[in-house]
């Protein structure tokens, strides 16, 4: 349990995926510009991750590293992961039209958000079990959507801000994140990574 | 290489089925009728319904949310087209018929501060910064929306004079009844 526990803290704040790891960089500036479509941005990813990190581990598991096919494992990931967006856009479409304008090409573009085979391809060679893989998975996502709705809510308040117009705007934006960058530094020894 | 080839094959026929038969089942089903009563709208996204744009009137519509009299710059043949498509009585009781306007800027007032210009939806404010505006009243669609913002009330509405381009021949249901005996003056003889 207490594994479990480190793993999770770990995965979601001291190897944070946006603020340590650096990726999934572009939704992290493009969708944060409103609190609520990054909650919904980071629910859909939250969703592809997890699901995708638990067909990846089966994939990389019993295909990739019997058959020695390690050669493959970008082209099949991506597969896996193109197809676990392309449902949660279905999903989306039915259930929710407004988040799914609002998401807009954001939505199809987490199949080449970095983030997702990034946790794909780490916990295939950190070779994890599948519930320490699904448990990675789906803290790391949790990780990526606290940062993303934190940033939000920051820039929401830099939008009303004065600020230098030299700095206004995507400036302002990438000086804050570096800051909440190293505000995450302080979780760094919390627990082995 | 055929077990490369043979598994991604069948991840990619696997994973398409399991796509396809989501897909059947969450098929979302658009209103039709969304998109025709879209088209039946000016489409100037000017906003005075009350709604986003004309899109989200045309939704609000179809779903019978929204009485039909909302638009302005449709005017009385919108509310006539759009009671026609739904089968609801045009109510026009509440409808005051303006004749058509444009935007003037009263040069005198203006002072070029732009607002106007970032809120006209259909590009028809000529002006920079600290210089005086102007409406080109050729692509004005009387929306209105300029008036209210400027600072300096140095925009009005005025209709539009009917000069030999703007006069056309009255609709047939819209031209006032000629009264006995005075046909040839309503130009129906």
């Amino acid at each position: 349990m207490k594994e479990y526990a480190l793993l999770i803290i770990s995965a979601a704040l001291v190897n944070n995926v946006i603020l340590a790891r650096f990726l999934g960089l572009c939704s992290f500036m493009g969708v944060t510009t409103r609190i609520d479509t990054a909650v919904g941005m980071g629910m859909a990813t939250t969703f592809v991750i997890t699901v995708s990190s638990m067909a990846d581990w089966a994939v990389g598991t019993y295909l990739l590293e019997p058959y020695g096919l390690w050669y493959l494992r970008t082209v099949t990931f991506i597969l896996v992961i193109a197809a676990a967006v392309q449902f949660t856009e279905l999903t989306v479409k039915k259930v929710s039209p407004p988040l799914f304008q609002m998401l807009g090409i954001y939505l199809p573009l987490i199949t080449t958000n970095c983030a997702v085979l990034g946790i794909a391809i780490l916990l295939v060679e950190h070779k994890m079990n599948f519930i320490s893989a699904t448990v990675f998975g789906f803290a790391s996502s949790v990780g990526y959507s606290l940062v993303m709705v934190m940033f939000a809510g920051l820039r929401e308040r830099l939008a009303l801000a004065d600020i230098p117009r030299l700095f206004a705007g995507p400036p302002s934006g990438f000086i804050v994140a570096s800051l909440l960058a190293l505000a995450f530094m302080g979780f760094s020894g919390m627990a082995a990574s | 290489m055929w077990i490369a080839i043979g598994s991604l094959t069948a991840m990619g026929l696997i994973l398409g089925g399991l796509l396809g038969v989501a897909a059947r089942f969450l098929a979302v089903k658009e209103n039709p009728l969304e998109e025709e009563l879209k088209e039946l709208l000016p489409g100037s996204q000017c906003g005075q319904c009350g709604y986003v744009g004309c899109s989200q009137y045309a939704a609000a519509l179809a779903k019978g949310e929204a009485p039909i009299t909302l638009c302005p710059p449709g005017g009385k043949a919108t509310i006539e087209a759009l009671a026609k498509k739904l089968g609801v009585a045009a109510d026009l009781s509440d409808h005051e018929e303006k004749v058509p306007q444009h935007a003037f800027v009263v040069e005198d007032l203006c002072i070029g501060c732009t607002r106007c210009i970032r809120e006209c939806t259909t590009d028809s404010i000529l002006g920079a910064n600290k210089l005086m505006h102007t409406i080109i009243a050729d692509t004005c669609h009387g929306c209105s929306k300029c008036v209210e913002v400027c600072p300096t009330e140095a925009i009005v509405m005025v209709a539009i004079p009917v000069t030999l381009n703007t006069w056309h021949w009255p609709k047939p249901e819209t031209a006032p009844k000629p009264e006995a005996g005075k046909l040839h003056e309503a130009g129906a003889v």
